[in-house]
């Protein structure tokens, strides 16, 4: 083990996935996945349409109950203490956008108290400079660009100062410019701030700049996992792109080992 | 419980009803429109009548109960809408919201708007047409607590109905006060009515209520046993329906119902 993946194992596991599992009748969504994300560490979930990244998000977040299997985030059970759990998380995803008939400064105050922020108008204040919202704070969410709904989930995201962030494909509606500038606010946050990030995409020239760590899932079981600038050269592929193909195009029987 | 979630629900409301008129209109707008249409009415059976009856104070008094208890359904039906019409679910659920917080966020939303219906009504009822609703007396107070009890469990009831059947069963939900109306007496007699819808009519506590309006109204004696039976069912009728949406939430967080809730998905 080299001293980076040593130090990254030394910081405190901000989610915690154990033999998680999730069927619909004879359908198995999720597929005993178990996986960590520690604190100051973005992790990419990967995988084809159906893989059951949104399905293993959902359950983290609260929304959908898991067949079996467990979920701890930041030490805290998600099943028995789910407004404990909750509180220390928050989301972005491009398909759940926030109420268009309200401004952005109303949502973030409704959000911030539903989370229970402290001093919020000082936190409202800080996020509307962060993301480079104050001129839009008056703006009703629902006539904002996709770039800039974006922003606004990602400050909505950030009101609690969660220990956990998950982001559901954030920069899918972006286009290349406002998408570099997303990755570069979401890198920094888990750089400089106290979290752990579990990312979904589809843009592997994305992933490969963010994450530090990636999972491929695919039929809602976990295939590989690694480190994204090394896995497609240890696993005989040009890049990360082709490695997901092949992944993807794979017989669940022949695929490598984790 | 904790305080701020809820007020995040109460200012959500807010922020809707304060930047659109249209949400504000309806609040007193149709009520209003409900007391001018019957107050004429009244105005109109009291010259033909030869009775000696006063319309006024007894079917005027009715439809203002019954509006009163139709704004409070509304209210927590409508503040849960909001949430479906803006494919909201996701954000809030998603949250440390308990359900608990959200349903008392929705409640106290419902008590401020149909708290504004029933001063508009109040004022129209008397000034007008000389509805003298405080010689009601004391009573008005549990008649009001019922309705208001029943009308929350009514609109938790249509919320529940709404988040399993999906966004289109709203369609259901509108006309649940008319169609409970026959049943509860509003402007006639319990005895009226067949034994089975007699046998319904004891179910539901506004029947308790106008039953004792109209005798209080006709100077016949009234049956504090049968109010406190009534106020006794919407107590037990609230804590049913907050344990069904419970229930409903439950196998919307198990089924996956909840996390994919849109109109093009279910319903």
């Amino acid at each position: 083990m080299n001293d980076d993946a040593a130090n990254e194992r030394a910081r405190p596991v901000v989610l915690a996935v154990e033999e998680l599992c999730k069927s619909y009748g004879e359908l198995r969504a999720v597929d005993h996945v178990s996986f960590s994300v520690h604190n100051r560490e973005v992790v990419g979930l990967l995988g084809p349409n159906g893989a059951g990244k949104t399905t293993t998000i959902n359950m983290v977040l609260g929304v959908l109950a898991p067949s079996s299997g467990g979920i701890r985030i930041a030490g805290v059970d998600l099943a028995r203490e789910r407004s404990r759990a909750l509180a220390r998380t928050n989301f972005a995803a491009v398909y759940a956008t926030l109420p268009g008939n309200l401004t952005v400064a109303q949502n973030l105050r409704i959000f911030g108290l539903i989370y229970g922020v402290r001093a919020l108008g000082r936190r409202v204040e800080t996020l509307l400079h962060e993301f480079d919202l104050e001129g839009l704070r008056n703006t009703k969410c629902g006539v904002l660009s996709s770039g800039e709904q974006t922003r606004v989930a990602l400050a909505k995201a950030m009101l609690n100062e969660p220990q956990l962030l998950l982001l559901d494909e954030p920069t899918a509606s972006l286009d290349p410019s406002a998408a570099q500038l997303a990755r570069a606010r979401i890198r920094e946050l888990a750089t400089r701030g106290d979290c752990g990030i579990l990312w979904t995409s589809h843009n592997m020239y994305e992933v490969q700049e963010v994450c530090d760590r990636v999972l491929f899932l695919s039929r809602g079981r976990i295939l590989l996992a690694g480190d994204p600038k090394s896995l497609p050269r240890e696993h005989g592929a040009g890049t990360l792109e082709e490695l997901f193909i092949n992944l993807a195009r794979e017989p669940l029987s022949e695929a490598p080992a984790r | 419980m904790r305080l701020k979630p809820i007020a995040g629900i109460v200012l959500r409301q807010f922020y809707l009803m304060r930047g659109s008129p249209v949400r504000v209109l309806p609040m007193f707008a149709w009520v209003a429109i409900d007391i001018i249409v019957w107050g004429f009415m009244t105005r109109y059976l009291n010259s033909v009548s030869s009775g000696g009856i006063n319309f006024v104070a007894s079917l005027l008094g009715a439809v203002l109960l019954w509006d009163f208890f139709t704004r409070i359904m509304q209210g927590v039906t409508v503040g849960f809408l909001e949430d479906v019409w803006s494919r909201n679910f996701l954000n809030l659920f998603a949250t440390p919201l308990a359900i608990s917080e959200y349903l008392t966020g929705l409640v106290a939303t419902s008590i401020a708007t149909s708290l504004i219906g029933l001063v508009v009504m109040l004022v129209l009822a008397t000034t007008v047409f000389g509805l003298s609703f405080f010689a009601l007396g004391v009573m008005l107070i549990p008649f009001l607590l019922v309705l208001f009890l029943f009308g929350i469990a009514l609109g938790i009831l249509a919320s529940a109905m709404v988040l399993r059947l999906g966004p289109a069963s709203e369609w259901m939900v509108w006309p649940l006060p008319a169609l409970l109306s026959p049943f509860a007496g509003v402007f006639y007699p319990l005895t009226t009515l067949p034994a089975w819808m007699q046998a319904v009519a004891h179910l539901l506590p506004p029947s308790y209520v106008f039953q004792d309006m109209r005798a209080i109204v006709t100077g016949q004696p009234y049956q504090l046993q049968g109010l406190w039976w009534g106020l006794a069912l919407a107590v037990l009728e609230l804590l049913l329906c907050a344990q069904l949406f419970v229930r409903v939430h439950r196998y919307a967080v198990r089924t996956g119902l909840l996390a994919r809730y849109t109109a093009e998905s279910i319903g």
